[in-house]
C-alpha cells in the first residue's frame, strides 16, 4: 500500500561511480520518505553524496541499486515533474527573465497569454517586477536564483529539488534567500527535498533534516525540526533553535573532521 | 602597471593608429632614402599611382572581385559542412569517435599539398581553386566549432531536461543558442584563414584573382603592383573581419550589461 500522503520514496538507493580500475562508493543504500508539502533537507559535509541523491531523483544520475518512487511510481530519467534548482547559475543567457520564466511552458506549447500570466505571477513572488526583459547578464547573483527557482515553479512540478542553491551567495545574500524561499514555499505548497552543508540554513528551513555521514555517504541520523510556521529571522534567536543547531552542529562536526 | 588593467578608449584607438603611422615612416625613409633599391621596395608615392592606375583600368575591382568569389565560396562551402558536423560531434560522442581522428590527421596535411591532386582530379578551373581554400579551411573549422559546442555548459543542459526538454528540443532550445556566438567568433577566424589560402590558391593555373595579380606582378618586377595586392587583401580582410563584429554585437547584445 502506498501511504496517501508520502510524495517521494527513496529506496535501498546507492551509487558507485565506476572509474576504470577503481571505483568509488558514493552513496550507500539510503532510503527515506518525502510527505506531501513537506520541506525535508539532506544535511552533509561536502563529497558525502548528497547531491548524488538529489541528482538520482531528478533522473541525472543512474543508481547502481534502488530506486525512486514518485505519486507511487518508478521514475525513469529526468522529467518536468521534479523541477530542480542548481547551486550554479543556469538561467539561460539569451533568454530575458520573462522567457527563462517561460522556458519550460513553451516546450509544453502553453498558449502565450496564459503563460504570461504564469510568469507575471512567479515575477512577482519572487520580487523581480520590473525585471521581466533584463537579461541574466545583468541580474545580481541572488536575483539569478530567484528566477531559476521560479523558472522551476512555473513549470507547476510535483516536487522541487534544490543542490545547494544559495551555494555560491555571499552571507547576508543567503539569509533573504532563505526568508524568500520560505515565502515561496509557504505560498505554492510545494514539495521541497534541499541539500546543504549549512546547519542553521538547514534548521531554519526544513522540516525535517536527513544527517549523512562522510564519504561513502548514509543516513546518520534524521532530526524532526517542530519550531512553528511561518518562520522568520527573529527564530534564530530562540532557545529552541539554538539546541536544534548545536545539536545538528556536533553531529555534523563529527563526519567533518573524517572527510577533512 | 597592473596587468591586463583597462586603458581608456581613446588611447586604445591612438595606439593602433601609432602603429600603422610607425611602419609607414619607416617604408617612406627606406624607399624615399634609397636605403632599399627602387626594385625591391616602392614608395609609398609609386604604390598609390599604381593603385590608381589600377582602379583607374577595373583590373583592381575585377581580380579582388574573382578573389572574394573564391574565398566566399570555399569558406561557405566549408562552413555550411562544418558548422552542423561540429556541433554534431561536439554533442554525440559516437559522431566525435567517428570524425575526429581522421580530422586530426588531414588536419596536418598542408592543404597546398594536395594542389597538383586537386588540378588532376578537378582540372584548372574555379572548382580546384574553391576546393584548395576549402581544404585549408575545412578541418581546422569543424575541430573549432566542436570545441565550441562542447564546451555549453553541461548544466545549461541538465536543466532543460528537468524542465522537460528532450532530444532535439535541448540541440534546438540549448545548445544551439548556447553556441551560437562561439560559432560565429570561429567563423570570423577561419574567414581570415581562408584568405590565406587564396595566394595558394591562385599560384597555378589561374589568369585572374589577387594571387594571380601578385605572381605575375613580380615576374616583370612590379613591385608597385605586389604592394597594392596584398594591401588589397588586408583591406578586404579588415571588412570582413568588422561584418562579422558586427553581427555579433547585434546578435549577441544579451551578453552586455545594461541591455
Amino acid at each position: 500500500m502506498w501511504p496517501k500522503d508520502v510524495k517521494l520514496s527513496i529506496q535501498g538507493v546507492s551509487k558507485t561511480f565506476n572509474g576504470g580500475r577503481s571505483s568509488v562508493e558514493a552513496l550507500k543504500a539510503t532510503s527515506f520518505d518525502v510527505r506531501e508539502g513537506e520541506f525535508v533537507t539532506i544535511l552533509g559535509p561536502s563529497g558525502c553524496g548528497k547531491s548524488t541523491i538529489l541528482r538520482i531523483v531528478a533522473g541525472l544520475t543512474e543508481p547502481t541499486a534502488g530506486k525512486v518512487l514518485l505519486d507511487g511510481r518508478e521514475i525513469k530519467g529526468a522529467g518536468p515533474d521534479r523541477g530542480m534548482v542548481f547551486q550554479s547559475y543556469t538561467l539561460f543567457p539569451w533568454l530575458t527573465v520573462r522567457r527563462n520564466i517561460e522556458f519550460g511552458l513553451e516546450l509544453r506549447g502553453v498558449p502565450a497569454a496564459e503563460r504570461h500570466a504564469i510568469s507575471e505571477h512567479y515575477t512577482e513572488l519572487i520580487g523581480l517586477k520590473g525585471f521581466e526583459e533584463a537579461y541574466p547578464v545583468s541580474l545580481s547573483g541572488g536575483m539569478k536564483q530567484r528566477v531559476a527557482i521560479a523558472r522551476a515553479l512555473a513549470n507547476d512540478p510535483e516536487i522541487l529539488l534544490m543542490d545547494e542553491p544559495f551555494g555560491a551567495l555571499d552571507a547576508q545574500t543567503r539569509l533573504i534567500m532563505q526568508e524568500i524561499l520560505l515565502k515561496v514555499w509557504e505560498e505554492s505548497r510545494k514539495t521541497i527535498l534541499f541539500v546543504t552543508h549549512d546547519v542553521e540554513e538547514a534548521v531554519f528551513l526544513s522540516d525535517t533534516v536527513h544527517i549523512m555521514t562522510a564519504r561513502p555517504g548514509q543516513i546518520k541520523e534524521t532530526v524532526q525540526i517542530p519550531l512553528p510556521r511561518p518562520r522568520t529571522y527573529e527564530m534564530k534567536d530562540d532557545p529552541e533553535f539554538w539546541r536544534l543547531k548545536k545539536y545538528l552542529l556536533d553531529l555534523i562536526r563529527t563526519e567533518s573532521l573524517k572527510a577533512v | 602597471m597592473l596587468l591586463r588593467q583597462e586603458i581608456n578608449k581613446s588611447l586604445y584607438g591612438t595606439l593602433g593608429a601609432a602603429h600603422f603611422a610607425l611602419l609607414f615612416a619607416i617604408w617612406s625613409l627606406l624607399a624615399y632614402g634609397q636605403l632599399v633599391p627602387a626594385s625591391l621596395l616602392p614608395t609609398p608615392g609609386e604604390v598609390a599611382r599604381t593603385a590608381v592606375e589600377m582602379i583607374r583600368d577595373g583590373s583592381l575591382f575585377e581580380h579582388a572581385l574573382v578573389s572574394t568569389f573564391r574565398v566566399t565560396s570555399g569558406f561557405l562551402l566549408s562552413a555550411v559542412i562544418a558548422v552542423p558536423l561540429g556541433m554534431l560531434m561536439g554533442t554525440w560522442k559516437w559522431a566525435l569517435g567517428f570524425f575526429e581522428p581522421m580530422f586530426g590527421f588531414i588536419r596536418y596535411m598542408p592543404a597546398s599539398a594536395f594542389i597538383p591532386l586537386f588540378i588532376l582530379w578537378l582540372g584548372l578551373g574555379e572548382p580546384e581553386k574553391i576546393m584548395v581554400i576549402f581544404w585549408g579551411t575545412f578541418f581546422q573549422q569543424v575541430l573549432m566549432i566542436m570545441d565550441v559546442t562542447k564546451n555549453v555548459p553541461l548544466e545549461l543542459i541538465e536543466v532543460s531536461y528537468t524542465l522537460g526538454a528532450r532530444g532535439l528540443s535541448v540541440f534546438s532550445r540549448v545548445i544551439i543558442p548556447a553556441s551560437l556566438p562561439g560559432i560565429v567568433d570561429t567563423l570570423r577566424i577561419t574567414f581570415g584563414w581562408a584568405w590565406t589560402y587564396l595566394v595558394v590558391a591562385e599560384i597555378v593555373g589561374a589568369s585572374s584573382g589577387l594571387g594571380y595579380a601578385i605572381m605575375h606582378a613580380a615576374r616583370f618586377g612590379h613591385t608597385g603592383k605586389i604592394f597594392v595586392c596584398i594591401l588589397t587583401i588586408g583591406l578586404l580582410g579588415m571588412i570582413t573581419d568588422l561584418i562579422f563584429k558586427f553581427i555579433y554585437n547585434t546578435l549577441f547584445a544579451y551578453q552586455r550589461r545594461g541591455t
